[in-house]
């Protein structure tokens, strides 16, 4: 599925194989989304009000890291009532307003990746990857210790394989 | 608890202010020294299990560890070590051979650290390698005894008969390391860096894995005494081979991977059975002489069609320059030689320390002895056996070597701690391992960015020092022994090295 207007947006893609389950993707993202963006005092006095967007998914050794896929066509988008979650149509980023959100979960609901969460900290809202909007490389990316996370915009499974 | 003598080498200190139990080092430890405790929301650690290979330390997004020695205070007593009573402590315990892996830690003459580089001053100029030419390119195999050279209709070409040659873009190449004891991705980032870099690396004798293929013009293979994985599309894969007689962290001693290790990817690359042990018999059971070597040196030029160079790899041991004689003049075109302090996977203890000689007394003695003999020229020299940095390297080429073997380094760089548990299968840094979860955490990518760097700094660091003596090209430090100086070493030891003590002069 092709972008609006064919335009190619940065994404956030796995090497599913260099993944390896550490889960500092979701440490630090926790500390990006919360109030003080620092990690000993987002951890000892914040936690239980900020959700990782990102998940790490495991089964035996196998594990991957995924958030929003920005889906070309979302249908989280076209499922929510409140005109919270909106995407962007020049850089096709999918973000969802909290501020008019009213955690109807609907969203959730019609997630195809059951990548948007529950934050249920304050008024009920939606939480997802907002792909660490003013970073110039999302946070999961930039402290994934195997880079096993990539923010380009090609998928690297499609491209042809680098190494043996 | 049972009694144990054992104690634990290393502690583990948390820092509970800055500890925020986001649970990392227990998901990156496979030697389970964390534990989260859910009762207590805390991370506890076991440090006896503890190996010392600082992974959590390196991953922990707070510093909130810090992994330390913890050696016993025993009552002091400089005969009975620490180290002997550990030993005896373990071996009563179990009642087997203590293994180890790496090069040998103990507190042995490292020469290289006595011996000095020269730099011009007054009588002839120093070069600045940037900005002036400075060539270490290195070529590898026999040489010719003349060279004649004749004109031709479109310039001068060459009239000797020419053997085969490698060509290093820098006098490096990456040391035998076969695919199970070290992981596929391990195989995977020394191949690329070989390839990308212009070197060779080797793959030791554990057979060539299919993705590695096309890897072929920088890889040398390995012929050794279990013969795994030896194929006529191996010999033709590669553009050296290497006969492995011994190694120098166990001379003498053959190898032994156990067959729950041999599965799926190693059984086919090895070419045996799944589940058997893969064993490397100490000796070649071809080769009990010099003429038996020749043989098997000939019988693969043979099978290749003497297109490739046919070295042989032996350790440093008590008559090597005889023997390094020897294997010239049965035909190798290169010698490596792997010193006393080599590495090694997985060795007995025992072995690893006290079996060898160092690695610059048996270069010297060789470079010498093929000089005497004027054989010099027949084949190139390697060394191996802890080449820790870009000056021994540069070391070793004064005295006498062509290019230097680096293993243990590339590990290094590619994130090993020489923790000295690779028999363990548990390596955390997923190099020594082929546990799927642990041999992901080697990024080839990254492995191959590392290695490229470790390379390209080397060579940069080769070029100052040259530049530094006024030598413009890597053949004139080659041999070149008024380089250096020794000092703190005894007349014996300088003699057998063939260099001057720091002070002495022409």
């Amino acid at each position: 599925m092709r972008e609006r207007h064919g335009e190619k947006v940065k994404k956030i893609f796995i090497e599913e194989q260099y993944c390896i389950g550490c889960r500092l993707c979701e440490i630090y993202c926790q500390v990006r989304h919360s109030k003080s963006r620092k990690i000993l005092k987002a951890f000892r006095k914040e936690l239980q009000s900020i959700v990782s967007r990102v998940t790490v998914e495991e089964i035996g050794y196998n594990s991957f890291a995924i958030q929003c896929r920005h889906c070309a066509d979302a249908p989280c988008v076209d499922a929510c009532i409140s005109g919270a979650m909106i995407k962007n149509e020049n850089t096709g980023v999918v973000i969802c307003d909290q501020d008019r959100c009213v955690g109807c979960w609907s969203c959730i609901m019609v997630c195809p990746y059951g990548v948007i969460k529950r934050d249920i900290s304050g008024r009920k809202v939606a939480s997802k990857c907002d792909l660490c909007f003013g970073e110039e490389v999302p946070v999961c990316v930039k402290n994934c210790p195997n880079e096993a996370l990539k923010f380009t915009d090609t998928d690297p499974d499609t491209a042809s394989a680098k190494l043996g | 608890m049972p009694l144990k003598l054992d104690l634990s080498e290393f502690e583990v200190l948390r820092d509970t202010q800055k500890c925020i139990e986001c649970e990392v080092c227990v998901r990156q430890c496979s030697n389970d020294v964390h534990e989260f405790d859910t009762d207590d929301s805390r991370v506890y650690s076991d440090s006896i299990k503890c190996v010392g290979c600082h992974r959590c330390e390196s991953l922990c997004p707070t510093g909130a560890i810090k992994i330390k020695k913890k050696d016993p205070e025993f009552k002091e007593n400089y005969n009975w070590s620490i180290t002997h009573l550990k030993n005896i402590y373990k071996q009563s315990d179990a009642g087997g051979v203590i293994l180890t892996g790496m090069g040998s830690d103990r507190p042995n003459t490292v020469y290289w650290d006595k011996i000095l580089l020269n730099a011009s001053q007054v009588t002839n100029p120093s070069i600045d390698p940037l900005r002036e030419p400075m060539e270490i390119k290195t070529f590898i195999g026999r040489k010719p005894d003349m060279l004649e050279i004749e004109k031709g209709d479109t310039g001068y070409r060459i009239k000797s008969q020419m053997t085969p040659q490698l060509e290093l873009s820098t006098p490096v190449l990456f040391s035998a390391m076969s695919y199970g004891s070290i992981s596929l991705n391990a195989c995977r980032s020394l191949a690329a860096a070989a390839a990308e870099y212009g070197i060779f690396y080797n793959t030791g004798e554990g057979g060539l894995h299919r993705d590695l293929r096309k890897y072929a013009d920088c890889t040398i293979v390995q012929v050794a005494s279990g013969r795994f994985g030896v194929s006529r599309d191996y010999l033709e894969n590669a553009a050296a081979i290497e006969i492995k007689i011994g190694q120098g962290a166990k001379p003498g001693i053959g190898g032994h991977l156990p067959g729950e290790k041999v599965t799926g990817d190693i059984s086919s690359t090895r070419m045996i059975p799944e589940g058997t042990d893969a064993i490397s018999p100490a000796p070649h059971h071809d080769i009990y002489s010099i003429e038996d070597l020749a043989q098997l040196i000939y019988a693969l030029k043979e099978a290749t069609d003497y297109s490739k160079p046919v070295g042989v790899k032996v350790s440093a041991v008590h008559n090597i320059a005889p023997i390094a004689s020897g294997i010239v003049r049965a035909g190798a075109d290169f010698v490596a030689i792997d010193g006393f302090r080599g590495g090694t996977g997985a060795a007995p203890q025992v072995i690893r320390d006290n079996v060898g000689i160092p690695i610059e007394l048996a270069l010297a003695s060789v470079d010498t002895r093929l000089r005497e003999e004027g054989i010099r020229h027949k084949a190139s020299i390697i060394v191996a056996g802890s080449i820790r940095s870009s000056s021994d390297a540069v070391k070793a080429i004064a005295l006498g070597a062509d290019a230097v073997y680096i293993a243990t380094a590339a590990l290094v760089a590619m994130g090993c701690h020489l923790c000295q548990k690779c028999y363990t299968g548990k390596c955390n840094w997923g190099i020594a391992t082929q546990d799927p979860y642990l041999t992901k955490r080697l990024n080839p990518e990254i492995g191959t960015r590392r290695l490229l760097n470790l390379l390209r700094a080397w060579s940069l660091e080769i070029k100052e020092i040259l530049g530094g003596a006024g030598i413009n090209a890597v053949e004139s430090l080659r041999g070149n022994r008024e380089q250096l100086r020794g000092f703190g070493l005894s007349e014996r030891e300088l003699s057998i090295l063939g260099i001057k003590h720091a002070g002495e002069a022409w």
